[in-house]
């Protein structure tokens, strides 16, 4: 055993790549709600890219490591601390044992990942480590972390244990950060709007509808969750439908945006239902579902349409980047 | 002459989905064309493919788009050549005129008791019909599992009677039972855990749908025939001893 909980956090989970191949038996996909961030954070420590770690979720844990670690924290929401001492998002972190890792809360962003080298070790079940907390499947015994549990971490692989030895060997026994990190957007920095292209029931929707989409601001609602988020629209002007009438059920995938009959829309997200049967009005664009999962409740967001071959090529563009800063962060590491 | 396989619908669900869609109805046939496209699939993958998910009338076929982008000849989009790819094996096999398996045959027992089914009074009015006319009508019907979807072990049920047809909550509820059965348009089908949901909800049943310790955790599969029976509050609460 290597982490020990000493406080739980709002909602952490033990998350990976997510489960793939039972979908038709109806078991979601699950995984990280911000996959880049998740990947990146596994690039620094050397792990796999698929490799599990923690997502933690606006409030952190309070996590006793008892050995030495090689850690780094990505994504959103909070920076990590360890012994009270703040460290930056992204930045290769040296743990002594017996070292405590709390969080402190910074106004942007709703979720942050922890990947420890060696990855988290929690039982693979149908192909993943991932949580899946409805079903109790999956990370640690199927639910969030609690007060008291205590998590192993795996066999660190021969680049996990090469990057750790170097930074033991440069930390000399106390908590020790690189002077380089990575973390955040890998493309478009400056894009603000959430990019969308339309769905195989949109132009069932009222023009008037098709257009105001685009126009206005939607809330983020307090219940949203890892399943979907629900948007509220401004000025109670809800999505409608030439016609109301019930569909069959489909599959859906992660940035599917549905409109049910009252209107207001809902996206879903990494633990969404197999299959939906709420019109697809649009789908958000695969590029920019990272930073949508970093919305908090109550954030404002707008939408802008865009092509589904603009939205191809900026996925195998932003697949392109990820391998970029993969050799990128290897280079880091060569030059000490 | 033309085939459902070569008047299939594609489009493109996500940058890595695509839906593949046989017909707009609930129907034995279409239900054959899918499981033969998705065994097709399963037996002779492209390269970059996933998985595939079965619904009424057709399937959604998920790929990894970096993979099949260095796979493609032409400078073109994945999802452009996964619809080729997928059109052809359409073509090569033709039609599914064959019988799959026969699948078990599997009686639900369920409560529909109002507490167990609070929209059961919805559904009746909505028809026209008494509670127990709702009830008799959903108890006499033999019922072909087409999918497992929507959750672990949730299955998608054909051969309801357009008399008690209903259309979903316009507001879906944030927490529904497991084992609440539930109608939405003309589908029926039983929740197997705790999850939110929009289908109207007649009854409850104190089986278990869907157990991970289960050699094989969902109750139903895909071709099996269900019947619905109605039992008692008593009968419902005696369940909770051993029999699930």
């Amino acid at each position: 055993m290597s982490l020990s909980i000493m406080k739980a956090g709002l909602f952490t989970t033990v998350q990976d790549r997510g489960r793939i191949g039972f979908l038709h038996q109806g078991v979601l996909e699950s995984g990280a709600m911000d996959r880049i961030s998740l990947q990146s954070a596994n690039a620094i420590v050397g792990n796999h890219e698929n490799e599990a770690g923690l997502e933690i979720t606006m409030t952190g844990p309070e996590i006793k490591f008892e050995r030495d670690s090689l850690i780094t924290v990505t994504g959103g929401g909070m920076m990590p601390m360890i012994n009270g001492v703040a460290y930056s998002l992204g930045v290769p972190l040296f743990v002594p044992a017996e070292s405590m890792l709390t969080f402190k809360s910074v106004p942007y962003g709703n979720r942050a990942y922890l990947a420890v080298a060696g990855g988290i070790d929690v039982p693979i079940v149908m192909n993943s480590k991932s949580t899946y907390v409805r079903a109790g499947i999956g990370g640690m015994k199927g639910r969030a972390l609690k007060k008291d549990d205590r998590l192993s971490i795996g066999e660190k692989g021969k680049e996990a244990n090469k990057r750790f030895e170097q930074i033991s060997q440069k930390a000399n026994g106390r908590a020790f950060a690189k002077n380089w990190g990575a973390n955040g957007r890998l493309l478009d920095r400056e894009q603000q709007k959430i990019r969308v292209f339309p769905g195989s029931h949109f132009k069932q929707f009222t023009t008037e509808s098709q257009k105001r989409f685009f126009q206005q601001t939607f809330t983020v609602s307090t219940q949203s969750d890892r399943m979907a988020y629900r948007l509220q629209t401004e000025e109670d002007a809800p999505i409608e439908r030439q016609e109301s009438y019930s569909l069959l059920s489909e599959a859906v995938a992660f940035g599917t945006v549905q409109i049910p009959n009252d209107g207001q829309p809902i996206v879903l997200m990494a633990d969404r239902q197999t299959t939906g049967g709420y019109p697809r009005f649009a789908q958000v664009a695969a590029v920019d579902l990272g930073r949508f999962a970093q919305f908090r409740p109550n954030e404002k967001i707008m939408f802008e349409p865009i092509t589904l071959k603009e939205a191809e090529m900026l996925y195998l563009k932003q697949a392109q980047a990820m391998q970029e800063r993969k050799i990128g962060i290897a280079l880091k590491w060569g030059s000490h | 002459m033309s085939t459902l396989f070569e008047n299939a619908e594609l489009y493109v669900l996500s940058e890595t989905a695509i839906n593949i869609v046989f017909g707009t109805k609930i129907d034995p046939k279409i239900h054959r064309h899918t499981k033969k496209m998705m065994n097709v699939l399963e037996d002779a993958p492209f390269e970059g493919y996933l998985e595939c998910v079965p619904s009424y009338v057709g399937l959604t076929v998920f790929y990894d788009p970096v993979t099949v982008f260095h796979t493609m000849e032409k400078n073109d989009s994945p999802s452009t050549y996964v619809m080729e790819q997928l059109r052809e094996k359409a073509r090569e096999i033709g039609d599914a005129t064959e019988d799959e398996d026969e699948g078990d045959v599997v009686t639900i027992p369920v409560c529909y008791e109002d507490s167990f089914g609070p929209d059961l009074s919805h559904v009746a009015e909505e028809n026209n019909l008494s509670k127990e006319e709702v009830i008799h009508i959903h108890t006499s019907g033999e019922y072909l599992v087409y999918m497992i979807g929507f959750a672990p072990g949730f299955s998608f049920l054909g051969g309801m009677s357009k008399k008690i047809a209903t259309p979903r909550r316009s507001e879906p509820r944030t927490k529904i039972p497991a084992g609440a059965v539930g109608i939405a348009g003309v589908q029926t089908g039983v929740y197997p855990l705790e999850t939110p949901g929009g289908w109207q909800l007649i009854g409850q049943t104190p089986l278990k749908m869907f157990d991970s310790n289960r050699e094989q955790p969902s109750l139903l599969k895909s071709g099996d025939t269900v019947y619905f029976k109605a039992i008692t509050r008593a009968e419902f609460e005696s369940y909770e001893e051993g029999d699930r």
